[in-house]
């Protein structure tokens, strides 16, 4: 086995002209938080989505260099919806579908066959134990999912994501449209769920990178700058850059 | 692929649920089977504009050679039951235009003027009713003011100008009404796009507020306005059930306001029952002409309509 | 939303008479626009109500008893057969149009040209074009089936429309979130993009149920003037709004025809209703 969950090797990025990923080179371990930190327009969550290939959805997006998967290159040998359901996505702003909270999360599930009742019952209720939101929503299985409140939306993606059983989450500035408090508990279940996950979260906010992740990469004008562990990262940087920008200089 | 399936196999044994993933082949297959219908659908409003020409202009165009084009358009007698027969459908373009011309002078300054009431006037309370009743008016149906026109206009303008009430100033009035809600509703949505900039600025200048709305907001918003009145148009120039209940329908030159009339659109109506042979293709032609009306309104349109996107992207 | 700035006062309107004028005129045209759907619909309720007899809705139409039963039956068949046929073919196509298709795209382009051409052709060409098509070379004859599909393409760009901007206004969220989940293309379409859209979906579909309802040159000379329910789709049948046509031209009838309007315009009006309750609905599940 691999000892890196994903590793990416000489990756460019365009959107249509502009070169938005320039020659980046990344190995994530496994059952590990991995961060992604940098200015607005670094690059970040593009690099993020490469990693299970959501910029498809973008037009004009061209994308050279490998992206592997347990070894596997994703780009070549593995079927899009193979690897998206191994790697999972949280989005930034909470999308829960406009329908239950029970249909949420056994969309993804009834996407890749699962049909009987009762094992669907069993997947909700542990997804949304994972991500600790049962004891909130167990009562009201049946009601709308736009009803809750921001921070539950989002635990409930997560609990959707969770459901398809990936081995990989990637996290888009999962807690910059909540309240503190929403985000602690998001911060709280990441770190409960690391040991079975490989989790990357892209995030803006230097602090949460530091409470909780293993790894941090400092990204500027699509170029990792520096890649280490998360505390010698923000204790030592070894470049200048990174320095100014842990220091608040900009960004 | 090998390497993809090898990968699921390791996988199946720690999760129970998962089976393998659908074979790639298979789904990009049935992937690509949906867009390709959903495409051959998307084509159907082509092929439905392509057909319907073909069947009006095949039938339409041989009738007017055999007539002769001039003689056609430019013959003032339409008496297909003659011997020979005369298929003249001048006073029927005459009467098309005349009534649509009536129904603009009636529905435009109206509309227009509600129009503006509507965006720039109207107390919310009252907008709450004057706006589904514009809503409603645009669905009633066409035969529903044919029968207005027929028991309340017709009377009336009998009783007031003589005649028989069935005449040009009944359908165009007639007409006038039932285009209002098209101008109406394009007109009003133009009206509220115009930035509030634009509004602002005019009354910080010490413009009254009808002032800076008829001076600077309707102005602004004008491309949209025509398009809303040539909508209004198309919608006129096509109307047939009101038309022919109030209209009189004679086919003959017009004779003055309160004569009767016949249009192109009633002229394909009333006789198409129980034509044949060339009158049968000869009243198909009548919808060639009214067809190249409609295309040509319809060019005005798309043009005035698709000019807008332009200029937003130019910023 | 209204009323941006408008405030009356006499002081600013003695100074500026124009000004002045131009407020009186707009309310006066507002007034007017009132008054011609106060007198449209108040003259025929007036008018058509009290002609509402029970005898009027007897199964059979003789020529005694001029019955709409059999109309509001053909109507209604008329209805669900058009709408079989235009509304899975126009949601596709704008599913096509807003999902598939790239932008730029030359196909997209022509589709909305036609869609627009469609949209503008007046009803009596299509009652021709189906009389062509339908009744003479495909041979169906005046029948049920002609009126139908003649209707269906008039209503096809209007569900088109509709449902074109109901799927544009689902968030690109909800399609994100269907892929990141493992979902292909066709999945997201169908179990998130239109049922999000749902709403917007059917109010079109309502107000093209009122549009067939509410058509008649269209259908004179396809589905035909037959009094009688008819048989089967190959034979002839009136809707409503023909037999309305056809009452007020015998000239005997006109009562009749006004209690016909009644209902037409009843129906007319609680399809449009519904269609805004709905748009409503949809608003407010928004995000």
């Amino acid at each position: 086995m691999p000892e890196n969950k994903i590793s990416v090797s000489g990756l460019d990025l365009y959107y249509s002209e502009f070169h938005a990923l320039k020659n980046v080179n990344i190995d994530i371990a496994p059952n590990e938080i991995t961060a992604f930190i940098g200015p607005s327009g670094c690059g970040k969550s593009t690099l993020l989505k490469s990693l299970n290939r959501m910029n498809d959805l973008v037009e004009g997006c061209r994308i050279t260099g490998t992206v592997t998967l347990d070894g596997v290159d994703i780009y070549k040998d593995m079927e899009i919806t193979y690897l998206r359901k191994n790697v999972g996505m949280v989005f930034q702003k909470p999308n829960p579908f406009p329908m239950s909270i029970y249909d949420n999360i056994a969309y993804g599930p009834r996407t890749h066959g699962i049909r009987r009742k009762s094992d669907l019952d069993d997947i909700v209720e542990e997804s949304l134990k994972k991500a600790s939101i049962w004891n909130e929503v167990s009562d009201r299985l049946k009601r709308s999912a736009l009803g809750l409140s921001g921070g539950q939306q989002q635990r409930l993606c997560i609990a959707r994501a969770l459901a398809v059983k990936p081995e990989v989450i990637l996290m888009d500035e999962p807690t910059s449209a909540l309240d503190p408090i929403s985000t602690m508990k998001i911060e709280e279940l990441c770190c409960e769920i690391k040991d079975s996950y490989t989790i990357v979260i892209v995030t803006h906010n230097m602090q949460q990178a530091t409470r909780i992740s293993d790894k941090t990469a400092f990204f500027l004008h699509g170029e990792i700058v520096e890649f280490d562990e998360t505390e010698k990262l923000f204790s030592t940087p070894s470049d200048k850059r990174t320095e100014d920008y842990i220091t608040g200089r900009f960004g | 692929m090998t390497t993809a399936d090898s990968i699921s196999e390791r996988k199946s044994d720690s999760s129970d649920f998962f089976h393998k993933p659908p074979s790639g082949r298979t789904q990009r297959f049935i992937e690509k089977g949906a867009e390709i219908i959903f495409l051959l659908c998307a084509l159907i409003s082509i092929a439905a504009v392509v057909i319907i020409c073909v069947y009006i202009f095949a039938g339409g165009i041989p009738a007017i050679a055999e007539i002769g084009l001039f003689d056609f358009l430019g013959g003032q007698r339409w008496k297909p039951y003659n011997e020979p027969a005369e298929y003249g459908i001048f006073p029927m373009i005459l009467g098309s235009l005349y009534v649509t011309g009536g129904a603009v002078a009636v529905g435009v300054p109206v509309g227009l003027l509600t129009a503006i009431f509507m965006a720039r006037f109207c107390p919310a309370p009252l907008y709450k009713i004057l706006k589904p009743m514009i809503n409603l008016l645009a669905g009633i149906p066409s035969i529903v003011y044919g029968l207005f026109g027929m028991i309340v206009i017709v009377p009336i303008v009998r009783t007031l100008a003589g005649g028989d009430g069935n005449c040009i100033f009944t359908a165009a009035l007639l007409l006038g009404m039932m285009i209002l809600p098209t101008i109406i509703g394009l007109s009003e949505t133009a009206i509220r796009s115009v930035p509030e900039s634009y509004y602002e600025g005019a009354v910080a200048l010490g413009a009254t507020h009808e002032r800076a709305v008829a001076t600077v907001v309707f102005p602004a918003a004008k491309s949209g306005i025509l398009a809303g009145v040539i909508l209004g148009i198309g919608r006129a120039v096509g109307e047939t059930m009101a038309v022919i209940m109030v209209a009189g329908n004679q086919a003959r030159m017009p004779k003055g306001l309160f004569a009767g009339v016949r249009t192109l659109t009633a002229n394909i109506v009333t006789e198409m029952g129980d034509a044949g042979g060339l009158h049968y293709d000869a009243l198909v032609a009548t919808a060639v002409v009214l067809f190249g009306f409609i295309l040509l309104l319809n060019l005005c349109f798309s043009v005035l309509t698709n000019k807008k996107p332009k200029e937003g992207k130019s910023k | 939303m209204t009323m941006t700035g408008f405030r009356f006062d006499m002081k600013t309107y003695k100074k500026h008479p124009l000004s002045f004028l131009f407020m009186l005129l707009a309310w006066l045209a507002a007034a007017l626009t009132a008054a011609v759907f106060i007198a449209v619909v108040g003259y025929v309720l007036i008018k058509g109500i009290p002609q509402l007899k029970p005898s009027l809705f007897a199964w059979n139409y003789t020529t005694d008893n001029v019955s709409m039963m059999p109309a509001i039956i053909t109507t209604i068949e008329m209805v669900g057969i058009s709408l079989l046929i235009a509304a899975p073919l126009g949601i596709c196509c704008s599913v096509y149009l807003t999902e598939y298709a790239k932008r730029g795209n030359k196909i997209v382009k022509a589709v909305r040209l036609t869609a627009e051409t469609l949209q503008g052709i007046p009803s009596i060409v299509y009652g021709l074009f189906g009389m062509l098509c339908f009744v003479t070379s495909l041979k169906w004859g005046y029948s049920l089936l002609a009126g139908c599909f003649t209707v269906s393409i008039m209503i096809l760009p209007l569900i088109m429309r509709s449902t074109e901007e109901a799927l544009k206004s689902v968030p690109d969220s909800y399609r994100e979130g269907s892929y990141g989940l493992g979902a292909g293309k066709l999945r997201t379409v169908f179990k998130i993009v239109i049922p999000s859209a749902g709403n917007g979906i059917l109010a079109g579909i309502i107000l093209a149920i009122g549009r067939i309802i509410g058509e008649t040159a269209a259908l004179m000379y396809t589905a035909g003037t037959v009094a009688q329910l008819p048989e089967n789709v190959f034979m002839s049948g009136r809707t409503l709004s023909i037999h309305m046509y056809q009452l007020s031209r015998e000239g005997l009838h006109t009562d009749d025809a006004a209690a016909t309007a009644v209902i037409l315009l009843i129906t007319v009006f609680a399809l449009n209703g519904l269609a805004e309750y709905i748009a409503k609905k949809l608003d407010k599940n928004k995000l």
